[in-house]
């Protein structure tokens, strides 16, 4: 592990280098061509213009993103409880998930906004449709690997099925739990904005960022572009380091993955 | 007379579904406080005699009593510790120790006492506290000893305990294992490799013969009690470690 100063320092150079990189290759196309890779500052700029529309974009994706987001880990930690209980059940449903995941979102998109009707129901529903499948699946699996030592144990003290559950099989299953929510979390801005910007258009509070999407680059400004995809991106950050926040709460006592400190 | 013994084997055979059969007619009994050692080479089924007295596995014929009944009824007198710790990794080595008690309903405080004293006996006093990760590998499988300690049971079912541990850790651990025996009277059936630590621990060593697991013969160890660091260099020891270890060979001989 690196110490902490180089632990800032050096993704920070980084970050300055790819700028500079970004900026010489905006000198270096020709003036007709420029209009492709607007400046590191130029992309500030709209973003700073385009402050208000943005910001409630930015806040409407992040709703949709947090309900979808939401409604996948309920739904997916109820139905990882049932596929661990038999592994009949898993072999009769595991196909059907894998189609759920196959689905391309953009081809079910418009049959959804029919379902449910435009705005942030549609979202929602998209955002919890690319996040279902790692979350199940982890999840799972953390439920169904418990040390079968420690189940026979529990068998041994007379346990009840709830006992066992509780005490045993979730908090063992934490660790890939967390490792699907690390997944979906990177998923689920993304998939609210795909969300929005096929199926959120016509939604009366304005819209999110996937619609802000359609209206830049229908109005060719593509600094704005660009600073929608920087919002995008960091909303995305916002949700993984709550994640990470929350793993870190969960396992950092107990679990291999961090650092050991002893006592 | 006798007391009566408090595990009774009589023509115990194991088969696995169609599979061979495992164990082929053991009949052999434990006396109260008894410290009994099963040893034999790999196959002859030791480590599921050892299940089948847990009553994690049934009988495929014969009968086995276990403090009289079932080792099914028996259950609340059994305590059982695995070759790794087998511990949660989630909770602190005292909540470790707890947790049988807790799922008994055992009062809080009633628990809490037992761990102090469960904890102190296997040297972990002060240690209560920490992670199973925080432990040495020695320390693991002390919380995991008092945890089977803690449930007061009549019979301790130990499969191979130490045989993940160095020479020097193991030894310390059959010395305290001995010295826990002084206060606490369970009978014990520990499951070994190691003749040396079979020698030093039992009254008597069961050894089996595989393909199917029976009873070879049963060998008396007639060491005196206290066993301690001074019993490993007494000729009496050496001489009942070479007697098992050549027994051992022919029975590996036979089965070869």
């Amino acid at each position: 592990m690196p110490s902490k100063p180089t632990h800032f320092l050096l993704p920070a150079v980084t970050g300055a280098l790819f700028i500079a990189l970004w900026h010489g290759l905006h000198l270096w196309l020709s003036e007709d061509l420029r209009f492709l890779l607007p400046t590191p500052g130029a992309v500030l700029g709209a973003l700073r213009d385009n402050a208000a529309p943005l910001v409630r974009a930015t806040l409407n994706t992040t709703e949709g993103a947090l309900l979808g987001f939401g409604l996948a880990i309920a739904v997916s930690s109820l139905l990882a409880l049932g596929l661990s209980l038999s592994a009949l059940v898993r072999v009769s449903l595991y196909p059907y998930l894998m189609v759920l995941q196959m689905t391309p979102v953009i081809v079910v998109a418009p049959i959804l906004v029919l379902w449910v009707g435009p705005g942030l129901k549609s979202v929602a529903v998209i955002t919890f449709l690319i996040c279902f499948f790692p979350l199940v699946v982890n999840t799972t699996q953390g439920l169904i690997s418990t040390d079968r030592n420690l189940v026979e144990l529990f068998a041994m003290w007379r346990a009840s099925r709830l006992q066992q559950l509780f005490l045993l099989r979730v908090p063992a299953a934490l660790p890939y739990f967390f490792t699907g929510l690390r997944i979906a979390a990177t998923l689920a801005p993304i998939g609210a904005l795909v969300g929005d910007y096929t199926a959120g258009s016509s939604a009366g509070d304005g819209g999110g960022l996937g619609f802000q999407t359609i209206i830049y680059s229908s109005q060719a400004q593509y600094p704005a572009l660009f600073a929608t995809a920087a919002v995008t991106c960091a909303l995305g950050f916002v949700f993984v380091a709550v994640v990470l926040g929350l793993s870190w709460l969960a396992l950092h006592r107990w679990h291999d993955s961090y650092e050991r400190h002893d006592t | 007379m006798a007391p009566p013994p408090i595990v009774e084997l009589r023509d115990v055979s194991k088969r696995f579904s169609a599979g061979p059969l495992v164990l082929d007619r053991l009949s052999f009994a434990a006396q109260p406080g008894e410290f009994l050692s099963l040893i034999g080479p790999s196959g002859c089924g030791k480590s599921t005699l050892l299940r089948l007295i847990a009553g994690l596995s049934p009988l495929s014929g014969g009968s086995l009593r276990v403090a009289g009944r079932t080792p099914d009824d028996a259950a609340a007198d059994l305590a059982f510790v695995f070759q790794e710790p087998t511990l949660l990794p989630w909770i602190t080595a005292g909540r470790n120790v707890e947790l049988a008690l807790q799922l008994r309903g055992i009062p809080a405080a009633e628990r809490r006492a037992t761990r102090r004293q469960v904890l102190d006996l296997v040297r972990l006093g002060d240690r209560a506290d920490a992670y199973p990760r925080q432990l040495s590998g020695g320390q693991k499988m002390r919380v995991s000893l008092a945890r089977a300690l803690a449930l007061i049971p009549k019979i301790l079912l130990l499969d191979e305990p130490f045989g993940a541990l160095d020479e020097m850790t193991r030894e310390h651990l059959n010395e305290e294992l001995l010295a826990i025996r002084a206060q606490q009277a369970w009978t014990a059936f520990f499951v070994t490799h190691s003749v040396a630590e079979a020698v030093f621990l039992s009254d008597r060593i069961v050894v089996l013969a595989p393909h199917p697991g029976r009873v070879h013969s049963v060998v008396p160890i007639d060491l005196p009690q206290p066993r301690t660091e001074e019993t490993r260099l007494s000729r009496a020891y050496h001489g009942l470690v070479t007697d098992v270890s050549r027994l051992l060979r022919s029975v590996e001989h036979a089965a070869a």
